[in-house]
């Protein structure tokens, strides 16, 4: 099937974000706008009514394909902190069991007057397709499909590095692990990249760092050391057993033995390097538990900010969602 | 049409004082609304007898035009302590629709239950579309539909009446 650019799919005309589908042609000033917003929402938590009323009456609808517990949990909080009401759709379960179809589904909660759709599946280019061919006037937020793109993780990643770190000039980044299953992965290259860090190193076996991601600006190391060495920031990624089909890896022992993150591995980062994971973590397999919750982990402050980096694209998306369908309406008449 | 906003000031703190004291007011708040509303309550701070600092408010989340006019780009800091039972003095620095102040109000409410509100504006262009009226009014001004007051600031801070194509 055609599809077009979803570059241009998901901004409208005056520029804006009515979807998000993958942060691939984004410009910097999109992205620092959605830190931005995601620091004033940050500043929120000190109300005693944590709620602001930006999407009061409107409607969202988790739509998982795919389970992900807290990547739900913290979009639903989002939705909620920003007034919306929130329906959690698990698609497994639910009626596509009985037979109905994708398509018939989403035309169903479109005429439930739906306004936003954030969606998480294992096919890559899902939320992309029903952006594009389902439902013109509901938001599409892509939280995590398949091996493409998962754009807000990245994004809370961002604002992490740049709240621990001030800015993103002069940055070494490693990201070590899975990067071959890790949509994750891609969608901070892109960030990174746009936002202007010195260095990314991928680093990680050669049968899960393919050496195409040179062509996206990364450096790439299959040996640990010289891949973390010096840098300010270190990024372990999860170990994909539930992606792993083929014999990518000799045995999970081998794997922690050469790339997990040990605190005499860290010791080749810079000594105020910061370390993230974006969740659920496999302690004694990519990361030692010493590492995961000693002083320069921020594993859990990348939650606390994930929160406020959903409310951030999903205010966004359906503010230019809205501006959007305004100026459709006003052609027609 | 020039403005004299030296004197409108000190009409407003002037206005502010005997207004505490009537009302028996006393260790409010003062909270400006940004950006024009901040400058203004720095200069009214002078004559309030209180132990809290300036608090501002960002009203851009709890305005109600976000589906016609989308977001604000820019969000500035919104800072309270603690209101619960406390006097709250308003401020901003042109009162029209009214839209703003009931915004602020719904935020200020977010963060506790005040013991009272009360509104300080430097300037009122009548035009109120909600039963909102200010109690301390620096000046009343009539403009023409195509006329807005654009304050400078924070220092010096100046005033001007300028022509909206």
């Amino acid at each position: 099937m055609m599809r077009s650019d979803p570059r241009a799919l998901q901004l409208n005309e005056h520029g804006q974000l009515k979807h998000f589908l993958t942060l691939d042609g984004l410009d910097k000033t999109i992205l620092t706008e959605i830190l931005d917003r995601a620091e004033s929402f940050l500043s929120m938590g000190e109300q005693s009514v944590k709620k602001v009323p930006l999407l009061r009456g409107k409607t969202v609808v988790n739509l998982f394909f795919e389970n992900s517990t807290r990547t739900r949990t913290t979009f639903e909080l989002a939705a909620k902190r920003l007034s919306a009401d929130v329906i959690n759709l698990n698609i497994e379960t639910s009626a596509t069991s009985k037979g109905e179809s994708l398509l018939d589904t989403l035309k169903n909660l479109e005429a439930m007057q739906s306004d936003m759709f954030i969606v998480r599946h294992s096919d890559s280019g899902a939320p992309h397709f029903i952006a594009e061919h389902c439902t013109p006037n509901v938001a599409i937020i892509n939280a995590g499909d398949g091996r493409h793109a998962h754009p807000t993780q990245a994004m809370l990643d961002m604002l992490t590095i740049r709240r621990h770190k001030g800015t993103f000039d002069g940055l070494k980044v490693a990201i070590v692990g899975d990067i071959l299953h890790s949509r994750v992965a891609r969608s901070q290259l892109h960030a990174l990249t746009t936002l202007g860090v010195d260095e990314v190193r991928l680093v990680g076996p050669k049968t899960l760092v393919p050496e195409f991601f040179t062509e996206m600006g990364a450096t790439i190391c299959h040996d640990l050391e010289a891949g973390l060495k010096d840098v300010d920031v270190v990024v372990m990624l999860r170990l994909q057993k539930e992606r792993m089909k083929g014999a990518l890896l000799p045995s999970e022992g081998e794997f922690y033995r050469l790339y997990g993150l040990t605190e005499e591995s860290l010791s080749w980062a810079k000594p105020d390097a910061i370390v993230m994971h974006p969740g659920p973590i496999n302690r004694g397999v990519e990361i030692s538990s010493e590492v995961a919750d000693g002083e320069r982990s921020v594993i859990l402050n990348q939650v606390t900010n994930g929160i406020a980096v959903r409310m951030a694209v999903l205010s966004m998306a359906m503010s230019g969602q809205l501006q959007s369908s305004e100026v459709q309406t006003a052609g027609d008449e | 049409m020039k403005l004299d906003l030296e004197q409108s000031l000190a009409s407003m703190k002037t206005q502010l004082t005997a207004y505490c004291l009537q009302k028996g007011i006393t260790n409010p708040i003062v909270v400006g609304i940004h950006t024009g509303g901040v400058w203004v309550a720095e200069q009214l701070m002078s004559v309030v007898a209180t132990d809290a600092p300036l608090a501002t408010l960002d009203i851009t989340f709890y305005r109600d035009d976000f589906t016609r006019a989308g977001l604000n780009p820019k969000v500035n800091q919104t800072s309270l302590p603690s209101i619960e039972d406390r006097h709250v003095i308003l401020v901003d620095d042109v009162l029209m629709s009214g839209r703003t102040i009931r915004a602020a109000m719904n935020e200020i409410f977010d963060f506790g239950r005040p013991a009272s509100i009360s509104l300080a504006i430097l300037y009122d262009l009548g035009k109120h579309e909600l039963p909102i009226q200010a109690d301390v009014i620096g000046e009343r001004l009539t403009l023409n539909p195509d006329q807005r007051v654009k304050l400078s600031g924070p220092s010096p801070l100046t005033v001007s009446v300028i022509e909206a194509h």
